[in-house]
């Protein structure tokens, strides 16, 4: 009988509560479409990271080619207007946008779990204020936000990063917050209070693991959003300053010689939209392995 | 119901209160901020004007609390470059955006729907994948460069559509050539909030129809359009104004990329100039501004929600 119990406790609390860690991997392979999104998406982060590495052109280079050349095996994107290489200047610019992406993003996370973690957790007046707080920055257009922090941080790539950050971590906030709510109630963060563990310790130790699933999957939804801001802001002219390319930036270049060399603006764009595309599909796969209305299945 | 009315509103104004703080102190506190002005290229008289007409050697706290007497009043200060009050060149360009917006709310929220429904009916089928596959790639283009694209297209290549401006306005406005302007703007401005309200509305029908009461009506042999469009669809779409409230914010940072792409002269453009001139008040006052905005139309439709939903209406 007493085993009968036992087991029952464990499908009831234990299961939910630790989640076998092979869901992510079995759960991503299941689905095609993130798999494929995902096999694709290391596949352009080794050709633009690596790439650059073993192709005989660099981005600021001007090529003896002449300026708008059309394609060829020398230039598979042809040149720009000044002569330079099109092809290392996407993966050059590449470099810039997807790493501003993923750092902002990391950032972003970190400010969004640590604000909603410590709200959830330690409730009271932190919650109160941190909560409004959150509320408060959602309240203001994103977008307006990221125009007033970069005309007072400036357009240094490391200010976009910070700045994109600083905008976008409400959502992750409200998840962990509501994460952390939900589990600080389970008998094993009760077990480790009353072991004796710090408060800090059973956040950091007991929670956040159960959290890091959700923040995942926020994560990879924010790097699309993170990109797609960026190169809003480069394209603006307000982001990441040319020489240093980037994707937003090589496409309001283009946009003066749109008609003569349509091919330089519509490929910073299709390469946008592509890995966007691939982590908002990520996304959606690792959310729906993540759903528990799916790992039944 | 007073005491929720009342409860909302003095929530509102607390958000306000820190939405007007976090601003001023990010704008003044900032290593670029007003302050660096004072340490740029100028003789001593120019920079103690700045100075003095900054106000900046008064501490932050204090010029947070003028700021804020003056604000109540109405008064945002003076833009930089062009010494009009904020308030008068954010009034002149605030209009542009609120039509783009309510024409772009009109539009996405009815064709949203429709999709919506659709992929809730279809759901599993070849409608529903290709609706959901639609919107996450509509989730994905960057809309300046759709916006480019289009421009391309509709008014280089066909020469159907005027590629930038608001059309003649006052004593030579006239329809056609009005709708016309519109129109490219608003179908870019849409794509940034249609997925949103098509993923809201599929998941709002699927949670209705399979609800006790639709069952019922099944059961006793009521036929299923009769099910579909007269029981399930009227209580599915209660929810969907709620949506509308979230998507406000996300259709105004929408509404700045539109707005610079098509030459639209509305609140959009303003702050990129403002950006771009370093017009700090301006800066300022476009974002209190547009906050308000915000706050106010979620003010609105949470109160609108609470009288349709009989269930809001009862708890509060």
């Amino acid at each position: 009988m007493e085993k009968i119990v036992s087991q029952q406790l464990d499908e009831q609390v234990v299961k939910p509560a630790r989640p076998p860690k092979y869901t992510f991997w079995t759960g991503l392979r299941q689905n095609k479409v993130a798999f494929g999104a995902f096999i694709f998406l290391v596949l352009i982060h080794l050709i633009v990271f690596i790439g650059p590495l073993f192709w005989s052109y660099s981005a600021s280079e001007m090529t003896t080619s002449g300026p708008l050349a059309s394609w060829s095996w020398q230039h598979p994107f042809g040149t720009d207007d000044i002569g330079r290489d099109v092809f290392a200047r996407m993966m050059y610019g590449g470099r810039i946008t997807l790493l501003v992406g993923l750092c902002a993003m990391l950032f972003s996370l970190l400010i969004g779990t640590v604000i909603g973690a410590c709200a959830g957790f330690f409730g009271k007046i932190t919650e109160a204020i941190l909560m409004r707080f959150t509320e408060a920055m959602m309240a203001i257009p994103n977008f307006f936000f990221v125009l007033v922090a970069l005309t007072v941080l400036g357009t240094t790539p490391v200010m976009v990063v910070v700045v994109i950050a600083l905008s976008g971590w409400m959502e992750v906030a409200r998840v962990v917050y509501g994460e952390t709510l939900r589990w600080k109630e389970y008998e094993f963060v009760e077990a480790a209070h009353s072991a004796g563990a710090k408060p800090l310790r059973v956040l950091v130790k007991y929670i956040i693991p159960q959290v890091l699933p959700s923040i995942i999957v926020s994560g990879t939804l924010m790097i699309a959003w993170a990109i797609l801001t960026e190169s809003a802001i480069s394209y603006l002219g307000l982001g990441i300053q040319p020489p240093t390319p980037t994707w937003g930036n090589l496409l309001q270049n283009a946009q003066q010689y749109l008609w003569t060399a349509p091919v330089l603006g519509v490929l910073p764009g299709a390469a946008i939209t592509i890995i966007v595309l691939a982590y908002n599909f990520l996304g959606d796969g690792l959310r729906d392995a993540l759903d528990p209305k799916f790992i039944k299945k | 119901m007073l005491r929720y009315i009342l409860n909302r509103f003095g929530q509102s104004l607390v958000l306000m209160l820190m939405v007007t703080m976090i601003t001023f102190f990010l704008i003044n506190l900032a290593p670029g901020g007003p302050s660096s002005v004072v340490r740029m290229e100028a003789s001593q008289e120019e920079r103690q004007a700045i100075i003095d007409r900054l106000g900046l050697d008064q501490p932050v706290i204090v010029r947070y609390g003028e700021w804020l007497v003056n604000a109540v009043q109405g008064d945002l200060g003076t833009s930089f470059n062009t010494s009009e009050p904020v308030i008068q060149r954010i009034m002149s360009r605030l209009p542009y955006t609120i039509e783009l917006t309510v024409f772009t709310i009109l539009v996405s929220v009815s064709i949203g729907i429709i999709f919506g429904v659709i992929s809730a009916i279809k759901r599993g089928k070849a409608q529903d994948h290709v609706i959901n596959f639609t919107s996450v790639i509509g989730l994905s283009i960057p809309s300046f460069w759709l916006g480019l694209m289009f421009i391309l297209l509709f008014s280089v290549e066909l020469r159907w559509l005027p590629s930038s401006g608001v059309g003649p306005r006052g004593a030579d406005f006239e329809l056609m050539t009005y709708l016309r302007h519109l129109i490219m703007p608003v179908v870019i401005l849409s794509m940034t909030v249609l997925p949103n309200i098509v993923r809201f509305t599929r998941s709002s029908m699927l949670e209705v129809i399979s609800q006790n009461y639709i069952r019922t009506v099944r059961a006793k042999g009521a036929k299923e359009a009769v099910v579909l469009y007269i029981h399930a669809l009227r209580n599915a779409l209660i929810p969907v104004i709620t949506i509308i409230g979230v998507l406000i914010p996300r259709l105004l940072s929408g509404a700045v990329i539109t707005e610079a792409i098509f030459g639209w002269t509305g609140i959009g453009s303003l702050i990129i100039e403002a950006a771009n001139s370093r017009d700090y008040p301006l800066v300022m006052g476009i974002t209190v501004i547009i906050t308000f905005v915000v706050i106010v139309s979620n003010l609105l439709v949470d109160l609108i929600y609470s009288q349709i939903d009989p269930r809001v209406k009862n708890v509060a």
